[in-house]
């Protein structure tokens, strides 16, 4: 049947960007269960859908995609008009949005990822989280945040002054950040307190928590 | 008034803009940058990028960073001249491209940029030597890729479909540097990612910019 589907689990992070940007969209989907213990993600039929391997999948109709921010992207322009605006009109602006996607998935996502893992995720494998690497990991993390409060202290969003995708981009694995001792780092900041407090008390940033 | 980016020519990052701004016939000025001096840590350049990194493109009041962020503005703003790098015209072409332009950011960068790191930037900075297992490990990342490309490129006569895109182009600099090295063979042995490779480093573009791409690699 026709329609939107996300291949994916409900508490991974990058399947949680789609489910938010939809969620935005407003648009009708369904999730579809991919079991990550049984390895599902590592075998056919889902290697057809990414032959990397990984959460999510995503189609729409007959048109296939995979890697979360290419996924959001397609949503945010394939239904522009449905919604909430999550794009920023013009050439120039449309730069300072590509700009910061940049710099969340290459400045914040792989230091903010390697924190969620050590703190969270290595314990539902039963492994034990490693403190020098969190302590390690939260120096680069500050560093990143300080020009983050630079940034809200002159625009309400990263990238203009509505929430857009690059805002949208960084909700999953901070959620997940909140609920660890890396919380203070966003607390001590009052421009970054603020956003964080705004992005995650969104109604499409709350339906997709457990 | 052309576009000013700010850099150094061998870096791949800033190599990676130079490509699009000739693949768009787009006029441009280099300003340098003396990275081994450490200038894109001073203050005057922190002002244009907080990151400091290169490379930085000022565009009359529009100052922009991130190479993948500077080629899609170039692509977008320029997209009726030079070659078609977004596929502009189809939403669901565009798409395409921007997946595989998200593939080379996050599966295909990581790992050859490790490599290179280790076996080009680490005995440059003379202090150790390369770590053999950091190598080993990102060499074995890197093979799972290249093989998803192979399959990819059996297909199709580029990775997001049968023309020359952003998606192609974000690759060149690194695997220019990664040839150089002595694991070349991890291109040369998967037929479809040579013929791709050797596609991609005859086209007038990168010709112009090769010449700057100077850092040589530690032959072990």
């Amino acid at each position: 049947m026709a329609g939107i589907k996300v291949f994916g689990h409900p508490a991974s992070t990058a399947t949680r960007r789609v489910l938010i940007a939809l969620h935005e969209k407003k648009l009708d989907f369904e999730l579809v269960h991919i079991d990550l213990k049984d390895g599902e993600h590592k075998k056919e039929p889902f290697l057809s859908r990414n032959p990397f391997g990984k959460i999510p999948a995503f189609e729409d109709g007959d048109f296939k995609l995979f890697e979360s921010r290419a996924i959001t992207q397609y949503i945010a322009h394939e239904y522009a008009d449905k919604g909430n605006q999550l794009l920023s009109p013009g050439s120039k602006n449309m730069a300072i949005l590509a700009m910061g996607m940049e710099i969340e998935a290459h400045e914040f996502d792989s230091v903010a990822s390697k924190l969620g893992w050590e703190q969270i995720f290595k314990n539902f494998f039963g492994l034990t989280t490693d403190q020098a690497v969190v302590k390690e990991e939260e120096v680069k993390l500050g560093k990143v945040l300080d020009n983050y409060e630079a940034r809200l202290g002159e625009s309400k969003y990263l990238a203009c002054d509505h929430f857009t995708l690059v805002d949208l981009h960084h909700i999953p694995v901070i959620q997940y950040l909140l609920g660890t001792p890396t919380k203070k780092l966003f607390d001590e900041r009052p421009h970054v307190s603020a956003w964080v407090a705004d992005i995650t008390s969104r109604p499409s940033s709350q339906k997709i928590l457990l | 008034m052309a576009m000013k980016v700010y850099g150094d020519g061998m870096s791949a990052c800033v190599a990676r803009v130079l490509l699009c701004l000739h693949e768009k016939e787009t006029e441009f000025e280099l300003v340098p940058v003396d990275l081994f001096a450490c200038h894109h840590k001073l203050p005057s350049f922190l002002s244009m990028n907080p990151f400091g990194q290169v490379p930085v493109l000022q565009d009359d009041d529009l100052t922009l960073f991130e190479s993948r962020a500077i080629t899609a503005y170039i692509a977008d703003k320029h997209k009726d001249k030079g070659t078609d790098l977004t596929r502009h015209a189809d939403a669901k072409e565009t798409a395409i491209v921007k997946l595989w332009s998200e593939v080379e950011s996050h599966h295909f960068n990581p790992a050859v940029s490790a490599v290179i790191h280790q076996l080009i930037v680490v005995p440059l900075q003379g202090e150790k030597s390369p770590d053999a297992a950091i190598v080993e490990e990102n060499l074995e990342k890197l093979g799972k890729v290249l093989d998803v490309y192979e399959e990819r490129l059996g297909k199709t006569k580029y990775l997001a479909g049968d023309s020359y895109t952003l998606a192609d182009l974000h690759h060149v600099p690194y695997i220019y540097y990664f040839m150089k090295t002595s694991h070349a063979g991890l291109v040369n042995d998967r037929p479809n990612v040579k013929a791709w490779w050797e596609d991609l480093c005859s086209r007038p573009a990168f010709l112009k910019v090769s010449p700057g791409l100077t850092i040589a690699p530690v032959t072990n």
